[in-house]
């Protein structure tokens, strides 16, 4: 294996979203962001609802991402995640439907409800995707 | 002799039929081709989360966690996973016998509790007298969060050691023609230790280890429901396309049949229509 390089993979249990040869990755860590080089060293952390970069040479490339969990080698990098889609991936209808869902439903409900949390959860998704529909989408160029 | 006009109305009445089966077995099949990319794109993320999983269990002590706890099976829970709908063969007979056996085996030694998916199954057992934990219908088309909250409900109650053990009968699916009806044990889980020549690596855990494990357990059981479900629907529709595909073969054997017995039928009234004739005419002379 060459030793300059990591090999990205990332899966969700419908399809694999990413396997690739990458040069460095930033992962949204549930403690905070973290950044991965080649060689790094093995390293297990929860994933996020955010924004996962990935740097191919000099060229920037986002995965928006739900929860899930990465696992760091020295040379590779495996992320297991409920949803990931890239910026053209994602349906901005379907995100805004979801979004406007998971607001009426929020009013509704207190704290101290069932699925409170799991509304705010679902409400947290849909806004990540549309945050980065916008920042993302246009500059496709990187 | 059967009449003719009874001979072909059993012909169109077996073609119509065929008709139908051969629809059915087109549907099932573009259905199956689905069903079979789904099972495999989910392969990918089970084989990484039971590889994850094996890494972090090596270096946790086995009764960290609830779902690690092994207990004395009294109350056991079996969730049985089949169709909504007949017309697929000994799919669903398959799977009931299984899980009816597997419930005389156990039923001497433990209080047992039924979890069904599939309205054939509900109605199966229903017949029977049992009373689910949880009840619900085939979704067709599996969801991962379906699958969470199936599977939620089953952690709860273990968790709460209302069961001690939860098993799992569903079809295995192995190709369009072979599928496997089969019991796993779901919990407690039991993480497939590492192969000889693997060397655990140490990890740095963010955030604790207990923390990741708490977190990635019950995610590991979603996934294997998820992927008891997939099977099962893939299964279901295999089953299915071969069901309809000898039913298929069946109707056109029989028209085939029949329409050599309709000839013949034709055939001996021409004769004695002739013969009736003939005799007639040789009368006059």
């Amino acid at each position: 294996m060459e030793s300059d390089k990591i090999r990205l993979e990332i899966v969700t249990p419908y399809r694999q979203v990413l396997d690739a040869e990458v040069d460095e990755v930033i992962a949204p860590g549930e403690e905070g962001q973290f950044g991965v080089l080649p060689g790094h060293t093995p390293f297990l952390s929860t994933i996020i609802v955010g924004e996962l970069v990935y740097r191919q040479g000099n060229q920037l490339k986002y995965v928006a991402v739900s929860h899930g969990y990465a696992e760091v080698e020295y040379h590779r990098v495996t992320v297991l995640l409920d949803a990931a889609e890239r910026p053209e991936e994602i349906d901005v209808a379907r995100a805004e439907a979801a979004r406007q869902r998971a607001e009426s439903k929020l009013a509704q409900l207190s704290q101290d409800d069932h699925d409170y949390y799991e509304t705010l959860a679902a409400l947290d998704r849909a806004m990540n995707r549309l945050h980065f529909v916008r920042a993302r989408a246009p500059q496709q160029k990187g | 002799m059967a009449n003719l006009k009874d001979i072909r109305k059993r012909i169109s009445s077996v073609k119509s039929t065929q008709q139908i089966t051969k629809a059915m077995q087109m549907v099932a099949a573009a259905k199956l081709k689905k069903a079979q990319e789904n099972v495999v794109r989910a392969r990918p993320y089970a084989s990484k989360m039971s590889e994850v999983l094996a890494s972090l269990a090596v270096r946790v002590k086995p009764g960290k966690h609830p779902l690690l706890q092994r207990r004395e099976e009294k109350k056991v829970e079996l969730l049985v996973i089949a169709s909504d709908r007949g017309l697929c063969g000994g799919y669903n007979t398959n799977v009931m016998k299984v899980a009816d056996s597997f419930l005389q085996d156990k039923k001497d030694d433990c209080e047992l509790v039924l979890s069904v998916v599939g309205r054939k199954t509900r109605d199966y057992f229903r017949r029977r007298n049992w009373e689910f934990q949880t009840e619900e219908l085939n979704p067709g088309v599996v969801d991962f969060r379906w699958a969470e909250k199936l599977s939620r409900g089953i952690i709860d109650r273990y968790v709460e050691k209302e069961t001690d053990a939860v098993y799992v009968a569903y079809t295995e699916f192995k190709s369009a023609m072979t599928q496997n009806v089969v019991v796993k044990r779901l919990l407690p889980l039991e993480p497939k230790p590492l192969a000889e020549d693997e060397i655990p690596v140490e990890y740095i855990y963010e955030p604790s280890e207990d923390a990741l494990l708490a977190d990635i357990l019950p995610r590991y059981i979603f996934t294997q429901v998820f992927r008891m479900l997939l099977e099962s629907v893939a299964s279901e529709h295999g089953s299915r396309m071969t069901a309809m595909d000898s039913a298929t073969n069946n109707a056109i054997e029989m028209t085939a049949k029949l329409t050599l017995l309709y000839n013949r039928a034709r055939q001996a009234a021409i004769t004695t229509e002739l013969m009736e004739i003939v005799s007639g005419a040789e009368a006059l002379n």
